[in-house]
């Protein structure tokens, strides 16, 4: 009896969630730029899973009679280096195409852990509140007191430079904010009815956690993994400038951008194109972040 | 509001403590000696190594090591940096100004620009402007701000030569520094375009730093006026048929102030993210800049110092922002 | 052009010099922060630019432009037969800085050289540790604790120093930065007021210029010294715009804010040679860029597997990519500026397919090795991973599969000291006094193995070559040992030598005087700068 109730509820939940996302690409759709945002995103996953075909180089391939040549179109430029060659003639465009791998392979990977152990935390705090809470909670202030840059970059001091190290760090420091999220959507769906009924029929707490409310806040979660994964391109990025990411000659776009730093009066396109690179990618990603945003949150429907 | 203003105080407490544990534990587990990093190829030999390990006192446990960092966190003492002798807390207070001074042009640009850019958003929503600002404001949120700021020196310091490349006044002015404030120190000083000269080197250091800072706060204030616009009251007024100006500048935006307000506070976390990378790349002597210096020195007490006073300049910000934001709005106080 | 005058003006009145409208500033873009103001505690180059060198003298000095040791403090000198007593007649008359701190009242002597000496020679002395953790690095690594047996005063003007043993670079040694000669007058003002300290904040010396004021990080100011031995230098004020960032540093130059900067971008160099406004010189710098195999470890015990990877590396290739041209191939492991260098000496062409029978023929095939690089950029390799990669591609070519490894800088020194290490590792020295001995012995004597010669190569004969070298005070007779020992070292192929930086100073055409210091310093004595 409570098994089939359990069940039922459930059932209408699924179909009412196929209602949701109707609305939900519906209201997504209107915004010119999030889908704007969303098929330059598409358009970067294709470059990185097809990089092998479309490159025209091997992205780490020097040619040694190409050094820092200049983009197609300038004067001394190359049909075979569109966008030229870097300090060791490594065809630029080549690069990029690889880089995007990275800054995807970044995005997901810092997003997924942070997303993860934020959830969990943030579920744990949320459902059984007192001192556990106390204490999560505080810990989470002590990582947020610190400007995440700093934190980033102690902690990849700590943990050695590298592109793996660098992303551990950057989703230490971005897991607080999930946790937050959760912890708050938790407690305030917990003494929700449908909650309540759940439990009174039986539920356990896990199945409490994960499936009765964690589905119910998921929408502020999603649009913050969106938020997070530009973030993370951008720190990931950041520390690699500051020679703490990834490291020579992966080509990671940060990394380029440190390597092109002692060029910038000489080549400005081993600087410029890297730059415009992560530039194109965050803003697509923000853009369907605000697209989420907008679609996902009804009282900014509304007005 | 005596009795919050406690309870926040009281609430920090904890994190405090975790934050010097955090600064004093990170430090502790960084890899690579101090002391082979000072001797450089040279080397020096194993008794030297150890003589100099037990000065620096590396070579006690690691919880002897922490009371006697906490006790003399307590004098005020945070330590001497292995590079330059000298005590980390002077040394942070002697670069803490150009930081402070940076960070309060930067945050005086982006809300000069910002709120009134939200605000008009807000109020022609749906327009080209509306967009053409919401779009402007997402690529300055999305810039990567390193790279922006080489693009600048390139264009402005490089080509067109209209500001200077980096520093915070032209050598030819010198003066003690009285305030620490290169702009305030400037004008004491009387010299003649001497102020100028300190002016003209913010420009672009503080353009990089404000970029992200203003683009949140349009950003947030254009979606806190569509809120408080929408409000009945608002109507009620626009109906009672007060002028547009007069519901936008006092009614509406007062209101949407508030949540402005803590973004604004918020944003002193970024800030000073922010200032690390402006501050490398513009040669700016602040904190940020001997923050990474100090990294890659391995100058353990002054990253462990520089980590616990930037930590705790941005707890009182918080507690600042909170306390405002208490005053503007009683609700909270109670809660 | 007013605002700037009026500037000008209010300056120089702050500065309290005399002649105001027609004081002559010269701005030197340097490429860091000094540590501090005492030389002794320090071995960075950028600290000796910032104390030693302007504020400093020191018993015997290097000429101006050369390694020649010539008198400084001292007039005159005297050696005992035996090679182990330098006696030093003092200069009389000399004054110590005159500054807003401090105002001397007895001139130069004796005292304050023992001072200066015993400081760092005796762990007893009050000044041994005036701040907490000093140490003497430098003083120590040029291993003076075991060779200073004593400092005599023998009377107000002479001194003398006894030996443990006969050194022939001990000359040369006295003219180091660590050797700079301090105002124990001055100290004993500072202990007088319990600020020990500020003797590494606010220095007083000899020097050409004197310490005006240090802002952190941004900005040193110096004046000259009205009352120099040598006569006051033609440049009122010396000011340091510390900028870290090579492009920046060039923007700066350019744009006029200052008149010289150390190390542009190799990148810049052709854009700067270019320029009108700018004189561009360039000297090869004192030091050496190695690839130092593990001697002990086969297969690279065998000469010929060295001698094979040695041809199998392309060192044009590197000078373009890794030293953009600012950089000469190392045939030697000596810089050729250095006195002893062995012109005649070959160097191993460059033949990959030669180098692939070789290694056949040694019975090696499908090597693996590792191939350290460096986390840092230093002078002699402005880009250890780089140069890896582009090794590791040449010896690819060979058919060896070499992987890159890399360890934070502390570790990497300490790691590739270890007498099993696995694997060939990139590294460099920069000279310190100008003595071949400072190569030689250092970095491939006997006593070194485990040490600082990372290729663990003890070679008897070369070893006794650089042994009696050391003990030998006729340059002529040194010379000739010296040369012998770099034909041991290309025949034997410890090391793959790569390359010698060479070291540029872009600066305004307005700067006349300067000389380019071999030793890699920077000074500003003797340049003027037109109108």
């Amino acid at each position: 009896m409570s098994d089939s109730t359990t069940a039922a509820i459930e059932r209408a939940a699924r179909s009412a969630t196929r209602q949701v996302l109707r609305d939900f690409w519906r209201d997504f759709r209107r915004n010119r730029g999030a889908v704007l945002g969303l098929a330059v995103f598409v358009a970067l996953v294709a470059i990185a899973l097809l990089a092998p075909l479309l490159a025209p180089q091997d992205p780490i391939l020097q040619n040694r009679d190409a050094l820092l040549m200049p983009p197609a179109w300038a004067e001394a430029g190359r049909l075979d280096y569109l966008l030229g060659t870097d300090a060791v003639g490594r065809d630029i465009l080549s690069r990029l195409i690889f880089g995007a791998r990275f800054s995807l392979f970044i995005g997901v990977v810092v997003v997924s852990i942070a997303l993860t152990g934020g959830i969990l935390i943030g579920l744990v705090a949320g459902y059984f509140g007192a001192w556990v809470d106390g204490v999560i909670m505080r810990v989470m202030d002590v990582i947020l007191a610190f400007p995440s840059l700093l934190l980033a970059l102690v902690l990849v001091a700590i943990l050695g430079p590298g592109l793996l190290n660098a992303m551990i760090a950057i989703a230490i420091v971005l897991q607080p904010h999930f946790v937050r999220l959760t912890r708050a959507s938790v407690m305030s769906e917990k003494h929700r009815d449908y909650v309540v009924s759940a439990r009174t029929v039986g539920a356990g707490p896990l199945r409490l956690m994960f499936l009765t409310i964690l589905p119910n806040c998921l929408a502020p979660l999603i649009v913050q993994a969106t938020l997070s994964f530009s973030n993370a391109i951008l720190d990931a990025a950041a520390l690699g400038f500051l020679g703490m990411g990834a490291q020579p000659p992966t080509p990671e776009w940060g990394t380029m951008l440190a390597e092109a730093r002692e060029f910038i009066l000489r080549a400005w396109w081993v600087v410029t194109f890297p730059g415009i690179a992560i530039l194109v990618s965050v803003l697509a990603i923000n853009l369907v972040g605000d697209g989420l945003r907008d679609a996902l949150d009804p009282k900014l429907k509304r007005s | 509001m005596f009795g919050f203003l406690l309870r926040r105080v009281a609430f920090l407490a904890p994190t405090f403590v975790g934050i010097t544990v955090v600064a004093f534990g990170f430090i502790r587990i960084l890899p690579g000696d101090p002391v082979l990093l000072m001797a450089g190829e040279r080397g020096l030999t194993p008794e030297r190594h150890a003589e100099l390990l037990h000065q620096l006192g590396f070579d006690r446990p690691i919880w002897q090591q922490y009371l006697t960092y906490l006790g003399n966190l307590l004098q005020g003492d945070l330590g001497t940096s292995i590079i330059t002798k000298n005590p980390v807390l002077g040394e942070f207070l002697t670069l803490f100004p150009a930081t402070v001074e940076l960070s309060l042009c930067a945050i005086f640009l982006a809300v000069a620009l910002g709120v009134p850019a939200g605000v008009i958003a807000a109020v022609r929503r749906g327009s080209l402007l509306e967009q053409a600002m919401m779009g402007t404001a997402l690529v300055g949120y999305s810039m990567p701000i390193f790279w922006w700021g080489l693009l600048l020196i390139i264009l402005f310091s490089g080509i067109l030569h209209w500001t200077p490349v980096s520093g915070r006044i032209s050598l030819i002015y010198f003066f003690e520094p009285v305030t620490g404030f290169m702009l305030i120190d400037a004008l004491l000083s009387g010299q003649e375009g001497a102020f100028g000269s300190a002016l003209s080197h913010l420009i672009l250091p503080s353009i990089v730093l404000a970029t992200i800072p203003l683009a949140v706060i349009a950003r947030q204030t254009r979606s806190a006026m569509l809120e408080v616009l929408g409000e009945d009251y608002i109507r009620t007024a626009r109906a009672k048929g007060l002028s547009p100006l007069r519901v936008i500048g006092l009614h509406a935006l007062r209101n949407a102030l508030i949540p402005v307000i803590t973004t604004i506070g918020l944003q002193v976390g970024v800030l000073l993210a922010g200032a690390i990378l402006t501050e490398t790349i513009f040669s700016w002597p602040g904190v940020g800049k001997w923050m990474v210096d100090s990294i890659f020195r391995r100058d353990y007490p002054a990253v462990q110092g520089g980590l616990l006073l930037i930590a705790g300049v941005v707890m009182v910000v918080n507690l600042v922002v909170d306390l405002l934001y208490g005053l503007i709005n009683p609700r909270i106080r109670h809660q | 052009m007013r605002y700037r005058l009026c500037g000008i003006l209010a300056a120089t009145l702050a500065l309290s010099v005399a002649g105001a409208a027609s004081a002559k500033t010269l701005v030197y873009c340097s490429e860091g922060s000094p540590e501090g103001f005492d030389p002794a505690p320090y071995t960075a180059g950028t600290t000796f630019d910032a104390s030693s060198k302007p504020i400093y003298n020191r018993l015997v000095e290097f000429e101006r432009g050369t390694t020649n040791v010539i008198p400084g403090l001292a007039e005159s000198w005297t050696v005992s037969p035996d090679g182990k007593e330098y006696t030093f007649k003092l200069r009389p008359g000399v004054k110590f800085h005159k500054t807003g701190f401090f105002t001397p009242t007895r001139d130069f002597n004796a005292d304050d050289v023992l001072f200066s000496f015993n400081r760092q020679l005796k762990k007893d002395d009050p000044w041994h540790e005036y701040t907490a953790g000093i140490a003497y690095e430098y003083f120590d690594g040029m291993s003076m604790p075991e060779l200073i047996k004593d400092i005599v005063k023998v009377d107000d003007m002479t001194v003398k120093f006894v030996l443990t043993r006969p050194e022939a670079p001990m000359l040369a040694d006295l003219a180091m930065d660590f050797a700079s000669i301090l105002s124990k007058e001055y100290a004993d003002q500072l202990a007088a007021a319990g600020h020990k300290e500020k003797l590494n904040q606010e220095p007083v010396g000899t020097g050409p210029f004197q310490f005006v004021a240090y802002q952190k990080d941004a900005v040193i100011r110096y004046k000259a010294n009205p009352d120099y031995w040598e006569g006051k230098q033609a440049i009122d004020n010396l000011v340091f715009a510390i900028t870290t960032d090579a492009a920046v540093r060039q923007q700066k130059l350019l744009a006029g804010e200052c008149q010289v900067m150390p190390y542009p971008n190799p990148a810049d160099v052709p854009a700067l040679e270019a320029n009108a406004n700018i004189q561009l010189m360039e000297q090869e710098g004192l030091n050496v860029g190695y690839l130092a195999y593990n001697t002990k470890m086969p297969p690279f015990d065998k000469v010929e597997v060295r001698k094979a990877l040695n041809m199998a590396i392309n060192k044009k290739a590197i000078l373009d990519a890794v030293f953009q041209g600012a950089g000469r191939a190392a045939i030697n492991p000596i810089p050729p500026t250095m006195w002893s260098y062995d012109k005649a000496i070959k160097d191993d062409p460059y033949d990959p397919a030669a180098a692939k029978k070789m290694l056949a023929d040694a019975g090696v095939k499908d090597l693996k090795m590792k191939i350290w690089a460096m986390p840092v950029q230093r002078p002699y390799n402005p880009n250890a991973r780089r140069m890896a990669e582009l090794i590791q591609a040449d010896f690819a070519k060979v058919g060896v599969e070499a992987e890159i490894v890399s360890y934070e800088w502390g570790e990497y020194l300490k790691l590739s000291k270890a007498e099993d290490r696995d694997g060939a590792v990139l590294l460099g020295w920069t000279g310190d006094n100008g003595d071949p001995d400072n190569f030689l012995a250092v970095l491939l004597g006997c006593d070194a193995v485990g040490g600082a010669n990372r290729a663990q190569w003890c070679n008897k004969e070369f070893d006794d070559l650089i042994q009696k070298a050391k003990v030998t005070s006729d340059k002529a007779e040194r010379t000739k040992l010296y040369e012998q020992a770099q034909v041991v070292f290309k025949r034997e192929a410890p090391w793959a030598t790569i390359a010698h930086s060479v070291v540029f100073m872009p600066m305004s055409k307005k700067v006349q005087g300067y000389k380019m210091d071999p030793l890699g310093s920077h000074r500003f004595d003797g340049v003027s700068l037109a109108d």
